[in-house]
């Protein structure tokens, strides 16, 4: 008899996000869309020249994922992240189920954790197979050739591999921030439905904010901003400032998130089910 | 820690909003009770079970189980297992797999103690299949077996026979009898006292969240034997003869239908008899009333009568009771 926490309830989290459908139709999206964009270039091999590195794709399959990266900030991962992080605690609201969890023998600010855990499991899993697959399939459509980069220099395609994987770690700081915002909305709201649309709605109006007169300036504090600060990664020398930046904001988003949501969780009266 | 009470309640209270579900409720349920905690839809059973389970927060007043906070932490419900209302599983999921999580989150995932458990309510067969495609009273077995993996000490039950066919009463009754005899302490919601009549020892009855009646089920019983019918052959009389006899309470009558009145004890029904025969109306029925514990139930948590009337009517039964409360 081992006494249970966090990581049992991790553990357990992900066989049920394994046995739920969302979980798929967010992970199929995520392998989907950098298919489909690669065998449209394959198709019609234009190019989304008003984007960084969207002129190389017929040079290198290396910039596939990080064209794709760019198309999905502004919605797209930030959906695929909400779709279960928005859910993860609504849907037991939804199931009924808290009450049968927290009379057991695991704490509620470790069912929470494992939650958390699990939540950004997901997320990361998500990015992970969206970068692999971009990449695999940039270097069937457009071979594994060097890139150049947003200095102008080429990097060889060993190390273009290595700055791609680079971006998607920086990349994961604001999807976990958005994992983060979602996880309080299905606290708060206890439905799954608005918390991901809240948080999409929070990650598409916060853009707006800079059209205020006057507050142009926090333009780089807003979270939007955040999803593009792997592009320091590629330049010669490396610019270090907006990665670090994005980790401090991201930080300044996800964690009094998760530490309001984790109150109410902790207060919140389970009186239905 | 084995002294302390598996139940005990002190001035538990829950306000939502103006409403009051809880209202003061003190109780102590011990060790090997079978304690039914009996009221109609609406008077607080549920949520004073989710108290003891530490799902809400009392707005005043304390739930302790076996001594233990379980406001403060799980660790409370150490020896407690039950479920409040329905009990839910995760649809998706099958019977099995939901017994195994609940398990793993007790810390102790022996597949022993599964198999044995859907055995015991008989869902072997079944545990393989998703749960959302469960009937009401296939899942209320898997909340059964869900808490009996956890070898409680206390099980706490809400409405547990309810949606369930006469069968799946009679199962569960048997079971809990069963639980009980294997020494269970065992607390239990009913709205229907004779659902639960035969399994409990002792009954708490609540009302608009508040007790209107805790004690041995058989001392209440033996109140609702004492109530008397009376027929004569000038009830008008006999009513005048009636008021104000030391030992003789709560006359009413209804319409043509036969006087009824409470007694304290035989004593007071033979001298009653003497003085109707002195007074000229003629007995043709002296008897102790058909009226059942269920009608009891009924009056004690449906009487419309104001607070005050309540005060009285608890007065005298605790009278009638010997004190008790
Ligand atoms: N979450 C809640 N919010 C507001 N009122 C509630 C809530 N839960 C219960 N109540 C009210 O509290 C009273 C007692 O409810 P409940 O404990 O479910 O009674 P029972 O289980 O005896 O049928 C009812 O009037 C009910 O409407
Ligand atoms: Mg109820």
């Amino acid at each position: 008899m081992s006494r249970p926490g966090t990581l049992t309830v991790y553990r357990w989290e992900l066989r049920k996000l394994r046995a739920q459908k969302r979980t798929y139709l967010g992970l199929g999206a995520a392998v989907l869309v950098p298919i489909v964009f690669s065998v449209a270039v394959a198709i019609q091999p234009g190019e989304p020249a008003d984007v960084p590195f969207g002129r190389y794709i017929n040079d290198t399959g290396l910039a596939f994922p990080l064209v794709t990266l760019l198309f999905g900030s502004i919605w797209f991962y930030p959906l695929i992240a909400a779709l279960v992080s928005g859910d993860i605690v609504a849907n037991e609201d939804n199931n009924g189920t808290l009450k049968t969890i927290l009379t057991r023998s695991v704490e509620r600010s470790q069912v929470f954790f494992g939650k958390v855990l699990a939540a950004f499991s997901y997320s990361i899993l998500a990015i992970i197979l969206t970068g692999v697959v971009a990449t695999v399939a940039g270097i069937i459509v457009s071979g594994f050739n060097p890139i150049p980069t947003l200095s102008g220099t080429l990097e060889t395609p060993e190390r273009g591999l290595l700055l791609v994987a680079g971006s998607l770690a920086v990349y994961l700081m604001p999807i976990l921030a958005i994992s983060s915002f979602a996880l309080l909305l299905s606290t708060v709201f206890r439905n799954s439905a608005a918390a991901v649309v809240g948080t999409l709605m929070f990650s598409l109006l916060l853009q707006l904010v800079v059209i205020i007169p006057g507050l142009d300036g926090l333009q780089p504090y807003l979270l939007s901003t955040q999803f593009n600060s792997w592009q320091g990664l590629l330049r010669t020398p490396a610019d270090w400032d907006p990665i670090i930046r994005a980790a401090w904001v991201c930080a300044a988003y996800a964690i009094p998130s998760l530490a309001i949501a984790l109150t109410v969780f902790l207060r919140r009266d389970v009186a239905g089910g | 820690m084995s002294e302390q009470p598996p139940v005990a309640l002190r001035g538990l209270t829950k306000q939502y909003g103006h409403i009051t579900a809880v209202d003061d409720v003190s109780l102590t349920v011990n060790e090997g009770d079978v304690f039914g905690y009996l009221g109609p839809n609406g008077a607080g059973k549920t949520t004073s079970l989710r108290m003891m389970l530490g799902l809400i927060t009392p707005t005043a007043g304390e739930a302790r189980v076996f001594g233990h906070d379980p406001q403060k932490s799980v660790d409370a419900l150490a020896d407690v297992a039950g479920f409040v209302e329905a009990p839910r599983f995760y649809p998706y999921l099958d019977g099995m797999t939901n017994l195994r999580l609940v398990a793993a989150l007790d810390g102790n995932e022996a597949k022993t103690r599964i198999d044995e458990a859907l055995d015991v309510v008989e869902l072997t067969g079944r545990a393989s299949d998703k749960v959302g495609g469960y009937s009401h009273g296939m899942r209320q077995r898997l909340g059964i077996a869900a808490a009996l993996i956890r070898r409680p000490k206390l099980l706490l039950l809400d409405e547990p026979a309810t949606g369930l066919d006469p069968g799946g009463m009679r199962d569960m009754r048997a079971l809990i009898a069963r639980l009980s005899a294997e020494g269970m302490t065992v607390m239990l919601s009913s709205h229907l006292l004779a659902e639960v009549e035969e399994l409990c020892n002792r009954v708490a009855i609540v009302r608009s969240g508040r007790i209107v009646y805790e004690g041995e089920l058989d001392e209440l019983r033996a109140t609702a034997g004492l109530t008397i019918r009376l027929r004569t052959s000038d009830d008008e009389v006999a009513l005048r003869v009636l008021s104000d006899r030391r030992g003789i309470s709560d006359v009413t009558r209804r319409g043509a239908a036969p006087i009824q009145f409470r007694a304290a004890d035989e004593a007071a029904i033979g001298e009653l008899s003497r003085a109707l025969a002195d007074s000229g109306a003629l007995i043709f029925e002296l008897a102790p009333s058909a009226a059942t514990l269920e009608d009891l139930f009924f009056e004690l948590t449906e009487g419309e009568g104001d607070a005050q009337a309540e005060e009285k009517r608890l007065d005298e039964l605790s009278d009638l009771t010997g004190g008790e409360q």
